[in-house]
This record gives C-alpha cells, sequence and structure tokens, in this order.
C-alpha cells in the first residue's frame, strides 16, 4: 500500500490507528448547516465507513473506518455538502483543498439565542470564505457575546458580539433592572445617578444584559453590531493559554482584514522546520515579539472609532 | 362623512396636520428589540401613512404621548419654581378600539378621580384621535370578551383597503381638508372584530374571597417582577416621584414623575421600612384583581380593555387572559374550603 500521508492530510482524510483505514472530516463553517446534509453524511459513512460519525470538537463531522482506495468515491460523494455549505475549492469533485485552516466554530449566536449580539453562522460564513483553502494552521471561533459559550479565547482568534447600549433617559422609570443585571451577571458597568442610569464606558463588554433587562426599551441596541477580538490563545503541550483581549469595540471588516493579514505574517515569519510544518501563531508571535506581529496585522486597518486597541499583549498560561 | 384616499391625497391630508399637529402612530423601530435582529412596534411621530404599521400591534401603548414615561413637573431654584412649558403643537393619534376604550380609563384616573391632574389635562386637551379599524384580533387579542373591540369615541377611522385608505370622519374641522384631497366620497365603517382567538371569562360570582386561592402561589416561582406588563399596558395609570438635587449644584434640581409598576420591588414600600406584597404572586393578584374586579366596583368599567400586549410581553409566557380564566375553579376552590 503507497499512501502519500501529506497529500491524504491536505485533502481532509487522517492517518488512523487503523492501517489502511482513513477518516473523512467534513468542516461545517460555524456548525450550522441544513438537516438534509446529515444524510449525505450517514451515507456516505454506511457506504463506505464503519456506519459510525464522530461530531468533532470543531463542530465538523468525522466519519471513520474507510479504507484508502474508497477515498475519490467518498469525495464524489462529498461534493454536494461541500458544495451546498459553500466551501472554497479548488478542483471541483476532489474533495478539500487544505486541512490547515481549521474549521470555524461558533455558538448557535442570534438565530436562535437570546443573548447572542449577531449572527454567528453567517459571520463564520464569511470568514471561512475569506481564509480556505489555506495550509497554515489558524483557528478561528466566534460566540455571540462575552459569554463565550463557544469558548473563543482557546483559539488564535476569538471573535465575542458586543452591542453599543443606547439609553434614553426619557424612557427610564428607574425600575433599576439593567443596574441589577449589570452588577449581577456581567461587569457592574451600570450606576443609578439621580434616578436615572450612567454607563462606564471603560468597563463595559457591550454584553447587552441592559438592554436585555429593561422593561421599556430606555435601553436599546446599537444599529451597528460590535465585536471583542481575543488573540492566540491555543491548547497544546508546551504552552496552553487563553487568549487576550486585543480589541474592543471593533467591526467585521477590519477582523477579517486582521486575520487575512496575519496569514502574510506567518507565512513570513513560520518556522519552516516546525514539526509537520505546523505552529501555532502564538510561537511566532513569542519569537518576533507582539510589535512585529501588529505591525503586520495591522496593515490597512481602519478600526470603528468607538474602539479600543489594547496593546502590547502579554500572554500567561500554563508552562512546565 | 366617508371618504376614500389614495396614499398621495392622505399625505396631503397629513401635510396639512403637521402644520399645527404631531402625528403619532405605531411605527417600525428596525432593531428596537431587545434581541439583536428583532424589529418592535413603538409610537413614534410620522411624516406619511406608509410609515404606519397596520398589520401588526404596538408592543407598547399609545399612553407614553399622553402620560410620559419620565416628565419633569417642575424646576426649582433656591427661592423660585418653574414649570415646562406645555408643548406648542396639538396631537393626532392613531389607535386601535382597545386602546380607545384605555383612553377612558386614563381620563378617569387623571380627571375624574378628585382633582384634575394639569400635566395629563394639558396634554389630553391637545389630542385627537384616529381609530385604527381592526379587520381581524390578534392572538392574544380578548377585546370582545372585554367588550371594547368597538368604539364610536374617535375623531376619525383609517384602514387600508385596495382601494385607498378609507376614512370615516366625524370632525367637523377635518370635513372641508378630507373632501378637498379625495377623490372619493363613500359610506365608511370601520372595521371590528366579533370573536376573538382568546376568550375570557370573568365569573359573575368573583369576590375578594379568590385572594384565598392557592392559584396566586403558581406565580411567586412563575413570575420574575419585572413591571413590563404594567408598562406596556394602556391602562397603568401609577407613578412615582423623583425629586432631584444637580450634581453640579446640589441647591437646584427638578421633581419628576415616572411610570411605577406594581409588580417591581418597592412599590408597596412605605416609611419606616415596611413594604406589602413581598411575593409576586401577591402582587400578580393584586393587579388582577384591579384590573377585572375592585376597579369596576368604583368605575363601573373593567380596567382590563384586552388588548393582550402584557401576554405578548411577559418573558416567562405568563398569560393574563390565562390568569382571568382560573378564577372560575379559584372561587369554586375557596368556597368549596369554606362549606
Amino acid at each position: 500500500m503507497d499512501i502519500n500521508t501529506k497529500e491524504l492530510k491536505k485533502n481532509a482524510f487522517r492517518v488512523t490507528k487503523h492501517r489502511g483505514l482513513t477518516a473523512s472530516r467534513v468542516r461545517v463553517p460555524g456548525g450550522y448547516l441544513e438537516a438534509r446534509f446529515l444524510s449525505m453524511i450517514q451515507n456516505i459513512a454506511d457506504t463506505y465507513g464503519n456506519g459510525t460519525v464522530h461530531i468533532t470538537s470543531r463542530q465538523g463531522f468525522e466519519i471513520p473506518g474507510i479504507p484508502f482506495a474508497d477515498i475519490p468515491k467518498v469525495n464524489a460523494l462529498l461534493q454536494p455538502i461541500i458544495e451546498g455549505l459553500g466551501i472554497n475549492q479548488e478542483k471541483s469533485g476532489e474533495g478539500y483543498s487544505a486541512a490547515g485552516t481549521r474549521n470555524i466554530t461558533a455558538c448557535i449566536g442570534n438565530n436562535v439565542c437570546p443573548y447572542a449580539c449577531y449572527n454567528t453562522a453567517d459571520f463564520a460564513k464569511k470568514i471561512e470564505k475569506a481564509i480556505f483553502p489555506n495550509n497554515l494552521h489558524f483557528k478561528v471561533a466566534l460566540t455571540g457575546c462575552p459569554n463565550d459559550c463557544a469558548k473563543v479565547r482557546m483559539h488564535d482568534f476569538g471573535i465575542m458580539g458586543m452591542t453599543l447600549p443606547h439609553y434614553d433617559a426619557d424612557r427610564c422609570v428607574n425600575c433599576g433592572a439593567c443596574v441589577k443585571a449589570c452588577k449581577r451577571k456581567s461587569t457592574g458597568a451600570l450606576e443609578t445617578v439621580n434616578g436615572k442610569v450612567t454607563r462606564n464606558h471603560e468597563t463595559c463588554i457591550g454584553c447587552g444584559e441592559c438592554v436585555l433587562a429593561c422593561p421599556t426599551r430606555a435601553w436599546t441596541r446599537s444599529q451597528e453590531k460590535f465585536y471583542r477580538l481575543t488573540l492566540l490563545g491555543r491548547t497544546g503541550k508546551k504552552n496552553p493559554r487563553l487568549g487576550e483581549d486585543f480589541i474592543k469595540w471593533a467591526d467585521e471588516d477590519s477582523i477579517l482584514k486582521i486575520i487575512l493579514n496575519t496569514y502574510d505574517y506567518v507565512a513570513k515569519y513560520i518556522d519552516t522546520t516546525a514539526p509537520g510544518g505546523k505552529e501555532h501563531i502564538g510561537y511566532i508571535v513569542d519569537r518576533t515579539g507582539f510589535e512585529e506581529f501588529y505591525k503586520w496585522a495591522m496593515k490597512d486597518v481602519t478600526l470603528p472609532e468607538e474602539a479600543n486597541v489594547y496593546k502590547p499583549l502579554y500572554w500567561k498560561g500554563v508552562k512546565y | 362623512m366617508g371618504y376614500i384616499l389614495n396614499t398621495k391625497e392622505i399625505n396631503e391630508v397629513f401635510q396639512n396636520w403637521k402644520k399645527d399637529s404631531v402625528i403619532y402612530a405605531p411605527i417600525l423601530m428596525k432593531n428596537g428589540g431587545a434581541f439583536s435582529d428583532t424589529d418592535s412596534v413603538h409610537y413614534g411621530e410620522i411624516q406619511s401613512i406608509d410609515e404606519i404599521v397596520f398589520d401588526q400591534k404596538s408592543d407598547f401603548s399609545f399612553k407614553e404621548i399622553l402620560l410620559p414615561i419620565s416628565e419633569t413637573l417642575f424646576y426649582f431654584t433656591e427661592d423660585s419654581v418653574k414649570e415646562p412649558e406645555a408643548p406648542v403643537k396639538q396631537a393626532i393619534i392613531f389607535l386601535r378600539s382597545c386602546d380607545l376604550h384605555g383612553v377612558k380609563r386614563l381620563d378617569t384616573m387623571y380627571l375624574h378621580n378628585g382633582a384634575e391632574d394639569p400635566y395629563y389635562k394639558r396634554l389630553r386637551d391637545r389630542v385627537k384621535f384616529v381609530l385604527i379599524g381592526c379587520k381581524d384580533s390578534f392572538e392574544s387579542c380578548f377585546c370582545v370578551d372585554m367588550g371594547t373591540n368597538r368604539s364610536d369615541d374617535y375623531h376619525a377611522s383609517m384602514e387600508l383597503w385596495e382601494d385607498g385608505v378609507r376614512i370615516d370622519n366625524k370632525n367637523p374641522e377635518w370635513d372641508e381638508l378630507f373632501a378637498a384631497n379625495c377623490s372619493k366620497q363613500a359610506d365608511v365603517i370601520p372595521s371590528y372584530v366579533t370573536e376573538t382567538e382568546t376568550q375570557v371569562n370573568i365569573p359573575d360570582s368573583l369576590s375578594l374571597d379568590v385572594m384565598k386561592s392557592s392559584m396566586w402561589k403558581q406565580y411567586d416561582s412563575r413570575c420574575i417582577n419585572c413591571g413590563r406588563c404594567n408598562f406596556v399596558c394602556p391602562t397603568c395609570t401609577c407613578f412615582t416621584m423623583q425629586d432631584i438635587f444637580y450634581t453640579d449644584n446640589g441647591k437646584v434640581g427638578e421633581r419628576r414623575r415616572v411610570w411605577a409598576s406594581c409588580m417591581t420591588d418597592g412599590f408597596t414600600d412605605v416609611a419606616g421600612g415596611g413594604s406589602y406584597r413581598q411575593n409576586n404572586g401577591q402582587r400578580m393578584r393584586f393587579k388582577v384583581l384591579h384590573k377585572v374586579y375592585d376597579y369596576k366596583k368604583r368605575n363601573g368599567i373593567h380596567m382590563c380593555v384586552g388588548c393582550g400586549r402584557c401576554d405578548d410581553v411577559c418573558p416567562e409566557y405568563i398569560s393574563f387572559s390565562h390568569c382571568i380564566n382560573q378564577l372560575e375553579d379559584a372561587m369554586k376552590e375557596v368556597n368549596g374550603n369554606e362549606s
């Protein structure tokens, strides 16, 4: 049996512990898909796999137990899924064109969740369109609000939804619901002054709890959507760590640009001798220093005037 | 007199009205909902007919125009007091029949319940009402059972039909204006509903004994005392006072009145630190019985007009109409306990 494992992996198949058997990895940006794709995945698992599927930790599907010889047939069956989910592809019918840049994960977002400040699935798809396929090892995750159900701080780029609360003092009856909600569920950024409410913009994290709590709509959401961008969290054996806050009140375009710019930075500075050619971005930043990363990442980025940038960044995490 | 006007013609009427009036109607607030990417329908100032939302119930009622949510009654310095000027313009308010019946409840409280309230009166005297006819009811409406599905107490009515805006005008001052801008006159009767999906039964046997029923207990845990039901209600009239001393100069300030809610904390706080109705179930009981029992004893009509907004807004899915419909069994329960 002669298999080019480098090409195999790039095609989103895996070298498994079972000799001769591979597993196909189906990416689902934002973890959001029409239910009709599930029967297609089932068909692949039943026809070429071992009849089981693993729901991956990155919200994709992994179909194990596929003989290497069946890869072309599996790729043919993957085609409607790849097309249906809008995945960029170099050549139709030949499966996924890369595996380095991982599936973009997201919480359910405002398709369902009342706390979410934006449509996480839509933004995930937009990022997927912009960055995939690429062999570089990038992990991006989105979450609807600072509850961070998607655990975005464990990723290279973590995106948390924010809303800039607008206050109409004339609609406020001083019921105290917002102040209480902010204090007990969020950062305590609200204070009652003379029967009305003042908001501390420095401590406000834009979670929208005040808007949700307000019974008179004195608090409303901003028309614009804002995001907090956290940087370079990672798991792994060497030095796992949580992502740090980079920008508060960022916009969608800036985040897309910063991620794309980071591909250029990594291409320039990656350690080409790294095992498997893979290196978490954070280790590269550890090597070049934050300022060099910042210079590359922020090229041609125009942040909204509301944005707060935190720099330089320092990470902690577990060290052995 | 009845008129049928096309969009252009009705907007001519609006232009004319706007010379001395502000026109208020339910409008769509894009992204105005509490959840992201949701809209809301509020009362707001309009310029043209296409801004009016005819096919949805407004989340909040017209009430905030006659009774501002937060209203400064006067400003004070060390030795003088000044009341804010009343608005210069008249107001024209578009509203449905249930809400028009709600106006009667506000009038009862602020004009006919002892001394007239001057702040209410000076706004009330400037208002004319345009009835929005209801061709259909919404899911939570129960106006028919509350007797508020029809109203003749309007200055004009307006409804959108295929042939244009159908208007029944009762205000002689407007006849000339409508006639001058309309290509078609016709008899117009505003639509009203005769049956609603949600129905309520207020038992004849209802008495204060129902307070002893166990039905109120469910609301101790279900209700979160947010007060939304009060704030969207077109008939709730409670307010509280705020005396404010400005932070830059503590010798001057203002007195405001703001809407209050019998469901929220603090409503029954009294001097000395006492507080009645601490349980949410007791608050719910007070509110429900006030709306469909004791208000009528005093004023001859039920307070509740059956608009159903409290059902629509409750984040805990507590239905006011469903609560009313438990009263009959609750009376049986308390009467049974006594025998």
